[in-house]
């Protein structure tokens, strides 16, 4: 049969988000597949070399509204690092326990999405509902539901009194026992079980080869986590366990996401508990002096870096990102040849797709000599003429 | 008016359908567009039901900044929304660029694309605030009823919904 091209997006009653397919298939099997993941291009990463370290914490928690905390903390541990100085231990802990309540209500909203997904509504509006406990701690805690802005250099902005935190603490216990409820509904539920076991297989080599990150990697056996591999923050004091699966399939990520949500109750009580006492916010200088930083963090969608090069004043010379659902994206486009049309909306949320970070503009010379990089007017006059020639249009 | 247009008028009213366009977005508004669908504030009770195809809707909610890549996308699915149609601009990035504000890949705001009825602060605005923002917009339609038409707003701001005090901490709620 001769193959056809079925293009879906960018607008798209399926999609929650722009992005565009366009998949060749044979009768009902996907042969391969294309996509276009740039709809959402703001040009952050421009604007963060334009604004003073501070101004430039609100625009990348901004990058993705999801993992927002990730974002600031690894700039500001990135710049730290440049600076030289250490945000206090209770700055730490704070920091932890956001990013901690930012996975579990990352997780719980993947879990509903896939459940959705696979047309199990009931679990997506149950997740949806115990998400909102997490949402109302982090409202309490931080000041906001979605983008915290806790982070500052050199610490965060807000202390946390006594009884606030056992009113957090009271209210995060109880989803320990929704979350073993969920676990066991993945492991028995029929519907969940067709859909997730064998679809989206990803051997250890393909997730090496493609470099996936996160829980998609670390359901395919591959036992990586920067939390433990590379620590930061209050990581390397806390109990906590790496969580893999040798599923490979959507079940498998399912298995490892629960998993971690198991760890990061865990964690968060912990750290609840007993808060070290003291300063949440040391003294930075106003500018940092020429350096480069790599700065990694796992974010709730696997490894989140953050490149850094500053030249000695108030602003960085350079912001690169490199987010985890770009680095999965690859895995999405192997996982889905050979297999039916319609998995494709569960393989592609089994990743947690995120699209607002996945767009990067990037100068490629043929020859290889030009290393620099492209001024905000040389990069305007590029953008105008790209748009005056249609070249979006496709 | 025919009898048929009076039924359409009334249930338009009753249970508008909304359309939910993702214009270059953080996510953040999304997500808590979502959130109001969910059990804890469940926008159905209004009758606001979301719907995938802008051919169906009666109101596009956009969010986020809108992005050259995403503007004449906005424009066609705008224009594919059968009359009357309504349009709220959700966050500060929609209202006027918010943070993205002067980015080279952003256009000022919303309205500088599609003309917008409502607009809702806030980044991202609460669940609560976007239900907020679709019932000024169910108001704005009953006034347009009465009055024939959208003609009457020409030249008038468009409403603003933005959070009148700051919310009480939630008093530890024992989740069921």
């Amino acid at each position: 049969m001769a193959e056809v091209l079925v293009p879906i997006g960018p607008q798209h009653p399926a999609l929650k988000e722009p992005v565009s397919f366009r998949v060749w298939a044979d009768g009902e099997v996907i042969v391969r597949l294309e996509m276009d993941v740039s709809y959402n291009h703001r040009g952050i990463e421009k604007g963060a070399e334009q604004r003073d370290f501070h101004r430039t914490l609100p625009l990348l928690e901004r990058i993705c509204g999801i993992c927002s905390h990730s974002h600031t903390t690894v700039f500001a541990k990135g710049i730290e690092a440049l600076m030289q100085v250490e945000a206090p231990p209770r700055a730490r802990a704070i920091r932890t326990v956001v990013a901690e309540l930012e996975r579990v209500h990352s997780h719980l909203l993947w879990l509903g999405v896939a459940a959705h997904e696979v047309g199990f509504n009931t679990l997506f509006m149950w997740t949806w509902r115990d998400r909102e406990a997490v949402q109302d701690v982090l409202e309490a805690l931080t000041g906001n539901r979605v983008n915290y802005g806790i982070n500052a250099v050199g610490g965060v902005r807000r202390d946390w009194p006594p009884d606030l935190v056992s009113t957090a603490l009271d209210r995060v216990a109880p989803l320990g026992d929704r979350v073993r409820l969920y676990a066991d509904m993945v492991a028995r539920e029929k519907t969940m079980l067709a859909r997730f076991t064998g679809v989206g297989k990803l051997t250890r080599e393909q997730v090496l080869a493609y470099g996936a990150v996160g829980p998609t990697a670390r359901a395919s056996g591959v036992d990586y986590d920067v939390r433990r591999d590379d620590p930061y923050l209050d990581y390397a004091r806390l109990p906590w366990k790496v969580i893999t699966d040798d599923h490979g399939d959507v079940l498998g990520r399912t298995l490892v996401r629960v998993g971690e949500l198991h760890e990061s109750l865990n964690m968060i009580q912990v750290l609840l508990r007993d808060l070290p006492p003291g300063e949440i916010r040391a003294k930075v200088p106003r500018t940092a002096p020429p350096g480069e930083f790599l700065s990694r963090y796992e974010a709730p969608r696997g490894e989140l870096v953050h490149f850094l090069r500053t030249n000695g004043t108030d602003r960085a010379e350079r912001v690169d990102v490199r987010t985890p659902t770009m680095a999965n994206w690859t895995s999405v486009a192997m996982a889905l040849r050979g297999r039916w049309l319609a998995d494709i909306p569960v393989i592609v949320a089994a990743i947690d797709p995120c699209l607002s970070c996945t767009s990067r503009v990037s100068l490629a010379d043929p020859e290889g000599r030009d290393r620099g990089g492209m001024t905000w007017d040389e990069l305007r006059e590029h953008g105008i003429r790209f748009y005056a020639e249609g070249r979006h249009e496709r | 008016m025919t009898l048929g247009g009076r039924i359409a008028d009334w249930a338009r009213l009753k249970s508008p359908w909304i359309t939910i366009f993702n214009s270059g977005a953080c996510n953040a508004c999304d997500i808590e567009a979502i959130a109001a669908l969910t059990p804890r504030f469940d926008v159905e009770r209004f009758g606001i039901l979301a719907v995938g195809s802008p051919r169906h809707a009666d109101v596009l909610v956009v969010t986020g900044p809108v992005t050259l890549q995403q503007a004449s996308r906005l424009r066609r699915v705008f224009e594919q929304i059968p009359e009357p149609k309504y349009v709220i601009a959700t966050g500060a990035c929609g209202s006027a660029g918010g943070v993205f504000h002067g980015l080279y890949h952003v256009v000022e705001s919303v309205d500088s694309v599609i003309p917008v009825d409502v607009f809702i602060a806030g980044c991202p605005p609460r669940p609560d605030e976007i239900i907020d923002g679709v019932v000024a917009c169910l108001g704005i339609m009953k006034e347009d009823l009465a009055r024939g038409g959208k003609e009457w707003r020409r030249g008038r701001p468009a409403a603003v919904i933005a959070p009148a005090a700051p919310a009480p901490a939630p008093a530890g709620e024992a989740v069921p």
